[in-house]
């Protein structure tokens, strides 16, 4: 009835990993206590888990990586806690559950906080700079969130029920076999990642049709801001790169359901196999993170210089060829591999290549700046510690992209402080900044300053304690994912990297701090213009929040700022003669109903409860081909309707102070 | 659509908006099709690297009969081209016609997923299931994937078969029927790379 499902898998062996449970446990009896408390349950059920607003789908995305990115730090200072004082089986972590933690760590971090993250920073602004009323596929885009949400459930659901891989956030066989790990844990890592997956792939094709397919009369590609740009070639990545980790996590599942033999050692297996086709989908997925940051980063410094961003066109073409040559370097994860002399050559080769369209992007970010009049926004704050720190870890990418010097590196912490070294200031500084650019768009109030610069400045000092050591580390030889070890010149490092995850703490403290002072001063801080920076490009020409309808009348473009020129010109503002009634995509639940069900067929997968596997699935069937059979997907929104909104807007524009 | 015909300006402001629907709808759906193309090409080259990995157990040779192959290209092929009959019968308007080659499609279909689904069980019978060997997965999981692809298809043409009998051939309809359209052509592309690439390699 219940597959392997038993009593036993309540984790109650060990205090540590009970606590784990209380506190997800916990924290969702407490998120439904104060919903009930505030009545909030059908506020939330129909302005929310049914929208299909580009707009509230964007902020429930932003909502899930917030909350995955707390739990995912949670796992990286246990890892800093126990590697400070694992001397000689020290600490404070059994193997079994550090292994736990790394795993998940990386897993959360890439396809739960960024990637969430992310399109939910697309979701946004994209169809708001492009000038359109929503995504092509405003369903289907809810579909993509609620699987995401599905997936992220999975790995939550894993700290109470059973336990998670051990097998690193890779995956790598033979060990994610079933012969060496006989667990659920892999399965749990498989069934989120194929889940989500599901729902980046689509969210990948519903934002290449939306870009190409609904701009605003006007704006032809080379007018669409680097943003869209980035998020365009990001989309293309998506749709094209995903397949591949659903390949990969497919064939790897049905080595552990079916007995088949893929990547086992014996019986005509593969392993490297696996190892190609995850990189195949790997290293896209790092443009995939990154270039919707590079987009961020240029919106943000051209902004705050007041300046045209410089070589436009030079940003857009380098976005393009990193879009290409991301398919071209991933068997630079596995040099070691064995592969001949040539091949690592040529990949090493291309890997240095592809630093140089990245290479020109910090000069585009340079050259704005320079004689620029800057503005210290806590954006711009990020932006600029992103490109300092950033150098630093291409610098060690392009170190490592030579075969011979990757060889002594390989699996060290040396690789573990690059790769962060990239992401931190690379995807999330880039996604910190949008998140605190277009917060006021969002909800139409400030994000305050000061604690944004705080939680820059303890963001940056903790990144750089917790992991300049690492790099010295890996020089002196210490392999990463270490739950003990018996060289004490290791400790006085790892001691300062844990130091670093303190402070990283701060930052997160200070991000809690801001988003509290900023609600509970919101009436004093009200976006009224919906321009709060004298901005450059279409989405600060409408309010903030956004009607429903984002744009009364689709703007029509004649410049790559848009915005700018009409509020040269002045013609920013101006009112028509008359409304047109505007036809919306309604509400639906198929998407959260859709999402739910996505869970419980990943649980009974993993639990092997074949029947719930049969149920869930037949149910996700029936409820795509009901919504599918409806024609009537959209509502009306009359003139009139249309015409009070604006008239508020304009009232309240004119009251301000 | 028969719609793109008619000049851009005789159309409403609602008309032109369904266009634009299809339109997009098209391209996304052409983009789901590459995607899925990748996914193919993926399992192509695993099978491709695994075709020696059999264990000791049997090969593509011995298990092979390419009597059943060609039976199950010949079905296929055929079924896309009743569809393609499908499709003109929607453009003419014709609904009953429109059932009439769904439902020759579906036959088609349907006998080819019998074939394969005999083939498959014939092979667990003497021993040779995917859990043999390396190269038999390989075998089982790229054939099996198109396999459950044109069940897919399958289950589609019933529903839009409802749709065109109880709704007629509406924009939204005729706009679903041609994504699907789309998706069995495709099917037919795949079936060839494996025709071409397990079967015929496997026999020479």
């Amino acid at each position: 009835m219940f597959g392997k499902l038993t009593i036993d898998a309540l984790p109650f062996y060990s205090p540590i990993a009970a606590g784990g449970a209380a506190v997800v446990v916990g924290g969702a009896l407490l998120v439904a206590a104060v919903l009930t408390y505030l009545k909030a349950w059908k506020y939330l059920w129909t302005e929310w888990l049914t929208s299909v607003d580009h707009k509230r789908i964007g902020i429930m995305y932003i909502v899930l990586a917030l909350i995955m990115l707390v739990r995912g730090f949670v796992d990286a200072i246990m890892m800093r806690a126990q590697q400070a004082f694992a001397l000689n089986g020290g600490g404070y972590l059994p193997p079994e559950h550090f292994d736990q933690i790394f795993s998940s760590h990386g897993t959360i971090m890439i396809f739960f906080m960024a990637m969430p993250f992310m399109t939910g920073l697309i979701n946004v602004i994209v169809p708001l700079q492009i000038g359109t009323r929503d995504v092509a596929f405003p369903w289907l885009n809810a579909v993509s969130l609620w699987l995401s949400a599905a997936g992220a459930a999975l790995v939550m659901v894993s700290l109470v029920i059973g336990k998670f891989s051990t097998a690193g956030w890779t995956g790598y066989p033979p060990y994610s076999g079933i012969e060496y790990s006989p667990g659920v844990g892999v399965d749990y890592w498989i069934w989120a990642i194929l889940i989500s997956g599901v729902g980046s792939t689509m969210s990948g094709i519903n934002f290449i049709v939306t870009i190409l397919k609904r701009r605003a009369p006007g704006m032809t590609l080379m007018r669409m801001t680097p943003f869209v740009w980035t998020a365009l070639i990001a989309s293309v990545l998506m749709a094209f790169a995903f397949p591949a980790i659903t390949v990969a996590c497919g064939l790897l599942a049905l080595d552990r359901l079916a007995g088949m033999h893929f990547f086992t050692n014996a019986h005509g297996g593969n392993m490297m196999n696996y190892v190609n086709l995850f990189w195949i989908w790997g290293h896209p997925e790092v443009y995939i993170l990154i270039l919707p940051a590079f987009g961020i980063f240029s919106e943000v410094v051209s902004t705050f210089s007041r300046k045209r961003l410089f070589g436009y066109e030079s940003l857009v073409y380098a976005t393009a060829a990193i879009g290409i040559l991301s398919f071209t370097v991933w068997l630079h994860h596995f040099f070691t591999m064995g592969s001949s002399a040539g091949v690592n050559a040529f990949f090493g080769v291309m890997t240095m290549i592809i630093a140089v369209p990245t290479g020109v992007k910090v000069f585009n970010w340079l050259l704005t700046m320079y004689r620029g009049r800057i503005e210290f926004h806590p954006s711009m704050m990020w932006s600029i510690g992103f490109i300092v720190t950033f150098v630093i870890g291409g610098m060690t990418g392009v170190l490592l992209a030579i075969p011979p010097a990757d060889f002594l590196m390989h699996n060290t912490t040396f690789l573990v402080a690059h790769f962060h070294n990239m992401i931190i200031p690379g995807v999330l500084f880039g996604y910190l900044a949008g998140y605190m650019y277009w917060f006021p768009k969002a909800f139409g109030f400030a994000f305050n300053r000061g604690w944004g610069i705080g939680a820059f400045w303890c963001w940056i000092i903790g990144f750089y304690l917790a992991f300049m050591p690492l790099y010295l580390l890996g020089l002196k030889g210490m392999p990463r994912r270490m739950e003990t070890y018996n060289d004490p010149t290791w400790q006085p490092y790892l001691l300062v990297a844990a130091s670093g995850a303190v402070v990283v703490l701060c930052g997160i403290g200070c991000m809690v701090m801001q988003l509290y002072v900023s609600i509970r001063d919101r009436n004093k801080t009200r976006d009224l213009t919906g321009d709060p920076y004298n901005g450059r490009t279409l989405e600060w020409s409408t309010s903030s929040p956004p009607p429903p309808y984002n744009f009364a009348v689709i703007p029509t473009v004649g410049d790559r700022e848009p915005f700018l020129e009409m509020k040269e010109k002045g013609t920013a503002y101006q009112r028509p003669a008359s409304y047109q009634p505007i036809r919306i995509p309604s509400n639906t639940p198929i998407g959260v109903i859709l999402g739910a069900f996505g869970f419980v067929l990943g649980f009974a997968m993993i639990w092997h409860i074949w029947w719930l596997v049969l149920a869930s699935g037949a149910i996700m069937l029936a409820a795509v081909i009901v919504r599918s059979s409806n024609d009537d997907q959209e509502f009306t929104m009359s003139a009139a309707e249309v015409k009070a909104i604006e008239d508020e807007r304009f009232r309240a524009m004119g009251s301000r102070p | 659509m028969s719609a793109a015909h008619m000049s851009e300006a005789s159309l409403s402001e609602h008309e032109r908006e369904e266009i634009d629907t299809h339109e997009q709808r098209a391209f996304g759906f052409w983009l789901y099709l590459m995607g899925d193309a990748v996914i193919f090409a993926l399992l192509f080259a695993t099978y491709a690297i695994m075709i020696p990995g059999t264990d000791g157990g049997p090969t593509g040779k011995q298990l092979f009969d390419l009597n059943n192959a060609a039976i199950e290209t010949g079905l296929l092929l055929v079924s896309s081209m009743t569809f393609g009959f499908a499709s003109l019968q929607v453009k003419a308007g014709n609904r009953g016609a429109v059932l009439a080659w769904l439902a020759i499609t579906f036959v088609l279909g349907a006998a080819f997923v019998f074939l394969e689904v005999r083939e498959f069980a014939g092979m667990i019978a003497q021993g040779a299931g995917p859990d043999r060997s390396g190269f038999l997965s390989a075998f089982f999981t790229l054939v099996g994937t198109h396999g459950v692809h044109v069940t897919m298809g399958l289950i589609w043409i019933v529903i839009l078969g409802a749709q065109v009998a109880l709704k007629g051939l509406t924009m939204p309809v005729a706009s679903r029927l041609h994504r699907l359209g789309l998706f069995w052509h495709f099917l037919d592309i795949a079936w060839v790379g494996i025709f071409s690439i397990v079967y015929l390699p496997g026999l020479l």
